[in-house]
């Protein structure tokens, strides 16, 4: 980042986090447009999907997934949250922390397409947790995976069905995902984790 | 949040604030078609009680269970305490089996706290003498809350046998931290005497103190403690400071009207009050199991080092 460039709110919050932005807002904007038509592609018009986001930053991104397939098909779309926090196998190694909010549409998840949309695929531990709580929802018909990043280094066998860019990273840094609706803007930072920089 | 729930007086607001958005969303899990957790897999939750309860016993139970947790339940009547085991030995006893948590009712103040110091895992007070009830506290202003949106403000009036209530001193505690004003309504010989250097205002006047509250809280009269004449007759006492139908309509249109149970139906309060759409006595026993689910969570779903 250059002291020259024009300090914008964008700028700040990267160098903030310590990192160089990856994706801006337009590339954010097309990436979700691109996955909501493979979507539709992918299940027959977008019928008897619904669209659970895991807290935080899953949810506005659902939310923004179904606006679009309504957008294109015409009929709305419904969208949820899904709290995982119960169902972490890391439970133990932090303190107790904070429950998110789960909020499964109208009409449940009985024999209808799940995607669970989240912000960032790592390990796939969070989906792990996603699917056990889902088990203990309801029978889904199907159930799909749409991230807006997918950085690799999985520790389970887990894929997503929908990437809105693939981001070969390395363990010592850190994606950090930001949207308009809980952090004020739209922007995918990568940087150098502390982690990282306590073994630098 | 500490290691253990001993009284409402040790949370901080946040911490009180934790415990009732955790429980709101814990409350969800009871309208769902597998209403279990997993959380709580391989630890162990001890109900140990000296004194004899239902309802509080069953909650604790429910919501261990709900949290996949394993659950032994130890009542003095027929035990080793009945042969004259002391409290330590009884907690070395739970120490030696491995008890996660430990929640205790005993009928003598201060127990649990003595509790603390020899056990390793967590303290939960399920209620001590007349001392404090914090779970009960946490539950009530849990379904303030759910039935009226705020608890800043609110003003809430406690009315009856105060000197005994473990209930009444945890919710005067609690409310006073999350900003609620809280009355105590009872005739002077049922009011403990420091009861002018609690954070709260007393009245001797119910049908003044009424029109002028949220909520009313009705406790029950311990019919078993009172062999020292606190009243001259029950009927007087139902008189004066019992909750009639008459008395409800002093409320204002939105008030609701607790009871902790078990109630006298007929003495404390009547019976078509009891089961009128203000009441919230049934409401309040399913808000414990997902209090006390949070609580659990909160205590024993972290790291051991934090702990």
């Amino acid at each position: 980042m250059h002291a020259s460039k024009p300090a914008g709110a964008a700028t700040v919050s990267a160098k903030a986090a310590g990192g160089k932005i990856v994706l801006g807002e337009p590339e954010i904007r097309r990436a979700l447009t691109r996955i909501a038509h493979e979507i539709l592609e992918r299940t027959d018009g977008g019928t008897d999907v619904v669209l659970l986001g895991i807290p935080t930053r899953g949810v506005p991104l659902a939310r923004r997934l179904a606006e679009r397939l309504a957008q294109v098909e015409g009929r709305p779309a419904s969208a949820g949250s899904l709290d995982i926090t119960m169902y972490r196998d890391d439970l133990r190694l932090r303190p107790a922390r904070a429950l998110g909010h789960t909020d499964v549409p109208p009409g449940g998840i009985d024999g209808r397409v799940v995607i669970l949309v989240d912000d960032v695929l790592y390990s796939g531990r969070t989906v792990r947790a996603a699917l056990d709580a889902l088990g203990d929802l309801g029978r889904p018909r199907a159930v799909q995976l749409a991230v807006l990043v997918d950085r690799g280094h999985r520790e389970l066998p887990i894929r997503a069905d929908y990437v809105g860019k693939n981001l070969p990273t390395s363990q010592r840094e850190m994606v950090k995902v930001l949207l308009e609706e809980v952090d004020g803007q739209d922007a995918v930072i990568l940087g150098e984790s502390d982690e990282g920089k306590a073994r630098a | 949040m500490n290691r253990h729930l001993l009284s409402t007086t040790d949370l901080s607001r946040d911490d009180a604030l934790l415990i009732l958005d955790t429980a709101e969303e814990l409350a969800q899990v009871a309208d769902r078609p597998i209403r279990k957790l997993p959380t709580l897999r391989g630890r162990t939750v001890v109900n140990l009680f000296f004194e004899d309860s239902t309802r509080t016993r069953i909650s604790f139970e429910a919501a261990a269970k709900r949290l996949s947790a394993d659950v032994i339940n130890f009542s003095a009547k027929g035990s080793s305490v009945a042969k004259g085991e002391s409290l330590k030995d009884t907690a070395l006893t739970l120490e030696a089996m491995g008890a996660d948590a430990v929640v205790v009712r005993h009928s003598a103040s201060g127990a649990p706290h003595r509790l603390a110091g020899w056990v390793r895992g967590s303290v939960v007070n399920a209620g001590d003498g007349a001392h404090e009830h914090p779970t009960q506290a946490l539950l009530d202003a849990f379904t303030m809350r759910r039935r009226l949106g705020r608890l800043e403000g609110l003003r809430v009036a406690i009315v009856g046998d105060v000197l005994h209530s473990r209930v009444a001193r945890s919710n005067v505690g609690l409310l006073r931290t999350l900003g609620a004003e809280v009355t105590l309504v009872a005739p002077p010989t049922l009011l403990p005497v420091a009861v002018a250097s609690w954070p709260c205002e007393v009245s001797y006047d119910l049908n003044a103190v009424l029109p002028k509250s949220d909520v009313v809280m009705m406790l029950r009269v311990q019919q078993e403690r009172m062999n020292a004449a606190y009243f001259p007759t029950i009927r007087e006492y139902s008189r004066r400071y019992g909750l009639d139908s008459g008395r409800m309509a002093l409320l204002p249109e939105h008030a609701i009207v607790m009871h902790p149970g078990p109630m006298n139906r007929g003495i404390e309060i009547g019976a078509d009050v009891a089961d009128s759409v203000r009441s919230t006595i049934v409401e309040q026993v399913g808000n414990g199991v997902s209090v006390r689910m949070a609580v659990l969570y909160l205590l024993l779903g972290g790291s051991e080092a934090q702990r």
